[in-house]
């Protein structure tokens, strides 16, 4: 299908103010008699606050006050606070102190006497399962969104007999699924290959830590947030600070990266609003580099065992999975649930198990990042299908092939059916353009000291929500404003969705405005900017707000020209009737005759089936122009699926253990393609953050004394320019038949299939050498080649 | 100046804690540990003990400005807080992640490294300096919008002006030129491919005219 405005690039609207710096993220903004304030993070894993002495930190000159746990909304265990009076990991919030500039808040911080009584805390999950047990929390060890808060052990019979098959241990699980007869399953195959395996935890690193500005006026709070989203933020921002949702005005115009840790309100951004309201003066919180390491989330860790049975063919017949989840200190993300759901749909074993358990550890809390589980898990799986094709004599893009889900293959335990899936369409046209079989006669190809590798890596994620509202509105100058209450998360999506309803009315895009970033300008309810949601569920409510406000265009030129509404048909700029051209009425002297009809034409009676939120926007933009407003009814089911297939040629030098990647081709199955320079960039941004989850970043937490290491950019490493080839990017331009125009979502997958694509290189180079661990660390490498043990145990996690 | 002058001219932390100390500035550990805390007051009378605001003169985007500044206090928190200029970030405040870049008499440095009042009669460009008069785009800023070179924008303004000081000293650089030069700004987003496509459109621009 050809549009006018879908697969054609465009500048979006605030790109121009990225360049020349005039782009206002939260920390630029300024408010007459603002004050700072600084966080007194604890200084040990665990512990309890048995009294805090400001005394003489508020005698300081400049200080202007304190904010304890004890003035703050409490949130119910096991969910991250505020502030804290037993705090988990360190670095954990314990008080603020404003004063009139930074240094003098910090130099009160060093002036207050915390009298804490340490508290016993656990570093590793597997120890806080043994039955010599350390808990991360006084009142479980056991629980995340889902599973709730419980004390679960396992037995020395299970630790015992795990040492012997050198595996991890499977003892009694938190949750578990299975289809199929995976017993039956391992029996009939040819070939069965079961590792244990660890994926490190990784910081976010936005660049932007999550700083955030508040001040109250008029009985209204205001917030400058660093947040992926803007309407999702306002009913859990609210509740952090206790107020309701039309007492907030929200402003998040631009975020400096969250990459999932700053999807939807988190703790720490309500404490300046707080402080605000209790000193009457506002109050900027810088969160420095170091403080984000604690405050700013990690990526789940994961300590795990697959059992993968594959008939002679390469089919996977039965597959059975363990995860331990390293959580942190508080209630984080369900890493270990996605990962199971990805391996049920990229492989799509036949029969399939699995089980896990999400363990607290005293460290910063986990929240989602990029891909949370299905990249980690492809970066352990994927080697695993090269293992099998290696000793099944398969090549290893035939097994990858062979196994790919198809268009009616479903995911997870309840067999949600996908809404498409064009893997094997990207498979082969990736390897068309890599020319797989040219390059995989390279594979183990010697130069001197240096060996040639050749990697596949895919990668999935869930693309896409149903359900949110739309909301634009014509105004009598014949614009087009698209209220969009979805986030600036860097991706242009909030313009390229926007885009959508556009292209529904077919108008030019000069005539569109984008109203976003700030809830005074009136947006609907959707849901945050995460979850590579955006492409199919903003398409969704665009759409539909677009065709109530076509409906009522031609419902109006109905009424002003006679006949039905469905005689009346749309060109860009008119509404006229299909039958007599000549009658036909401007969109902006439609705009005018919404207002002056009223009713549902210009907002006056909206739609029951919307939001609040949605209903005081159009409320409030009554009469300023025919509003289109409507909830997603669409037809919805199913799981909207992304994917990625990546194939990378690396050179490993066998002296060194130093790697050079000479190519990365990935290639999106993403729907139908909205913004070609945007789809291509966020390819390759997932790219580059799938190397530094394969072989650069981790963090590390001391398990003596519970200290973080990893707490800068060059500890922990982000990859840099130079880190980083050219990259080539390609993508399926498939539509997803449950999208509107076609569109899903693709911002996730990239980095694992870049992620696993580039382990399977590297073991590729070592003649097979599987790892079973991420990131692969030149000391690894170096002891692969030099056939030594590696340094590291094999379930040990934060090891250097 | 031959080579890549901003590598060898970026200050080490060493020389930074050094001039703080020379400076007469009390720097606390918590301050080292929490980053580069100092001098964030708009407005008003300092209180921090062993330091006393100086009034200055810098050169900053062709105007001379005068303003008071602490001893320890760095030039992107004057920048920033002083002199009204955001453009300049801090995303990490120690000389790691380069989204504070400026230029100081042509060469790149990271302005949450360089102390106020080091750069006395000095030359300062910032991303609010590097366009036209008029408000018109450098080519550089143009290049980058029209290869989409920013994702989440945050590290754009040091990418650009390391892009514009790159092309000040080498107008038609390789591919590998541009991406040493810019090495030292990291982008969290993945967007090098675009950043390096960005530079090398523009310097195709700039060496045409």
């Amino acid at each position: 299908m050809t549009y006018k405005l879908l697969g054609k690039n465009f500048t979006p609207p605030d790109v121009v103010a990225k360049v020349t710096g005039q782009a206002k993220y939260a920390e630029d903004f300024r408010v007459d008699g603002m004050v700072f304030c600084r966080l007194l993070g604890s200084p040990m894993p665990h512990a309890r606050v048995r009294r805090i002495d400001a005394s003489e930190a508020l005698k300081m000159p400049g200080v202007v006050g304190i904010l304890t746990a004890d003035e703050v909304t409490p949130q119910p265990a096991p969910n991250p606070t505020i502030l804290t009076n037993e705090p988990r990991y360190i670095g954990e919030p314990i008080l603020a102190v404003a004063a009139v500039d930074e240094t003098t808040a910090q130099d009160a911080i060093e002036k207050i006497k915390l009298d804490l009584e340490p508290l016993p805390f656990v570093i590793d999950p597997l120890k806080s399962l043994h039955p010599d047990f350390v808990d991360a929390r006084l009142d479980g060890n056991v629980g995340v969104q889902g599973v709730k808060l419980q004390t679960l052990r396992w037995t020395e019979e299970d630790f015992a007999k795990a040492r012997e098959e050198g595996h991890l241990p499977t003892g009694k699980p938190a949750q578990e699924w299975a289809y199929g007869d995976i017993e039956a399953g391992f029996k009939k195959s040819k070939l069965v290959i079961e590792e244990s395996f660890v994926t490190a935890s990784n910081s976010h690193h936005s660049m932007e830590p999550r700083t955030a500005m508040a001040y109250w006026q008029n009985g209204k709070c205001f917030v400058h947030g660093s947040t992926q989203s803007q309407s999702f933020v306002v009913p859990g921002l609210c509740g952090l600070i206790g107020i309701k949702p039309d007492e907030l005005v929200y402003i998040a115009e631009f975020c400096g990266g969250g990459f999932g840790s700053k999807g939807s309100a988190y703790v720490v951004m309500a404490i300046p609003a707080l402080m605000s309201k209790k000193i009457n003066k506002p109050v900027m919180m810088r969160i420095s580099r170091a403080e984000e390491y604690a405050v700013g989330c990690a990526r789940v860790g994961f300590i795990g065992r697959a059992k993968l049975g594959f008939g002679e063919d390469g089919r996977l017949l039965a597959a059975d999975m363990y995860i331990v989840q390293e959580g942190g200190a508080h209630n984080g993300f369900w890493d270990y649930r996605n990962a199971a759901d990805a391996l049920s749909i990229v492989y799509t074993p036949e029969a399939m198990r699995w089980r896990g358990v999400p363990v607290y550890a005293n460290t910063p809390t986990r929240s989602a990042q990029r891909g949370p589980g299905e990249n980690q898990i492809a970066c352990a799986l994927e080697p695993l299908f090269d293992l099998a094709a290696r000793q099944l004599k398969i090549d290893p893009l035939q097994i990858r092939k062979l196994n790919a889900p198809k268009m009616n293959s479903q995911v997870g335990d309840d067999r949600r059916t996908v809404t498409s899936a064009y893997v094997n369409d990207a498979l082969d046209k990736g390897a068309a353009r890599f020319k797989w079989a040219e390059r995989r006669a390279r594979s183990g190809q010697r130069n001197g000291n240096k060996v040639t590798g050749i990697g596949i890596g895919q990668a999935y994620h869930p693309a896409g929500f149903n359900g949110f509202d739309g909301l634009v509105r014509i105004t009598p100058d014949g614009r087009l404003h698209i209220h969009t209450g979805v986030g600036n998360l860097g991706t242009f999506s909030h313009s390229g969705t926007a885009r959508i309803a556009a292209e529904a009315l077919k108008y030019d895009w000069e005539q569109c405005v984008v109203e976003r970033g700030d809830t005074r300008k009136h947006l609907p309810w959707n849901i945050g900017q995460f979850g590579s949601n955006t492409s199919f569920t903003m398409a969704r409510t665009n759409y539909v707000a677009a065709m109530d406000a076509l409906q009522k265009m031609k419902e109006i030129a109905a009424k002003d020209f006679g006949g039905k509404p469905d005689d009346y048909d749309i060109d860009g700029s008119r509404v006229f009737l299909k039958a007599n051209r000549a009658r036909s009425m401007t969109y902006a002297k439609v705009a005018e005759r919404a207002i002056a009809l009223g009713g549902k034409f210009s907002g006056q009676e909206l739609p029951a089936n919307i939001n609040p939120m949605t209903k005081a926007s159009a409320t409030a933009l009554a009469g300023s122009g025919l509003v289109g407003v409507a909830k997603d009814t669409l037809p919805a089911g199913g799981e909207t699926a992304a994917f990625a297939v990546a194939f990378i040629e690396i050179e490993l030098d066998l002296e060194t253990g130093r790697f050079r990647i000479v190519d990365c081709l990935n290639v999106g199955d993403c729907g139908t393609v909205i913004h070609p320079m945007g789809l291509e960039t966020q390819i390759k941004g997932g790219t580059v953050q799938g190397f530094g989850l394969a072989v650069l970043e981790h963090i590390v937490f001391d398990p003596q004394n519970g200290l973080p290491g990893n707490v800068g950019l060059y500890q922990a490493k982000p990859p840099t320019y130079l880190d980083v080839p050219d990259l080539q990017a390609d993508w399926v331009d498939q539509p997803d038949p449950m999208s509107p125009m076609g569109t899903k979502g693709i911002g996730e997958p990239p980095l694992g299939a870049a992620a696993s694509a580039l382990v399977c290189a590297i073991s590729d180079a070592l003649g097979g050498y599987i790892f079973n661990r991420t990131p692969i660390r030149p000391d690894m490498i170096i002891s692969a080649i030099a056939k030594l043990p590696p340094a590291h145990g094999p379930l040990q996690i934060h090891t250097a | 100046m031959a080579g890549f002058p901003d590598e060898a001219s970026r200050y080490s932390r060493r020389e930074f804690i050094k001039r703080v100390i020379a400076s007469g500035a009390v720097a606390s550990a918590a301050t080292y540990i929490y980053g580069g805390l100092s001098a964030c007051s708009t407005k008003g009378q300092s209180v921090v003990a062993g330091g006393v605001e100086r009034l200055v003169s810098i050169n900053v985007n062709g105007q001379l400005r005068r303003v008071d500044v602490m001893p320890q206090e760095t030039l992107a928190m004057t920048l920033r807080y002083k002199l009204g200029l955001t453009g300049t970030k801090l995303g990490c405040d120690r000389a790691e992640c380069g989204a504070c870049t400026v230029m100081i008499d042509d060469v790149t440095y990271y302005s949450c490294s360089v102390l106020t009042h080091s750069v006395r009669a000095r030359n300062v460009v910032t991303i609010e300096g590097v366009g036209g008069p008029n408000g018109e785009l450098h080519p550089v800023q143009q290049a980058f919008v029209d290869e989409l070179s920013p994702q989440c924008g945050f590290c754009t303004p040091g990418q650009v002006v390391s892009a514009v000081a790159l092309l000040k000293r080498n107008p038609k650089p390789t591919r590998d030129e541009c991406r040493a030069a810019l090495a030292g700004n990291l982008c969290r987003c993945g967007a090098y491919d675009n950043y390096l496509n960005g530079v090398m459109r523009a310097a195709q621009g700039v060496s045409s005219t």
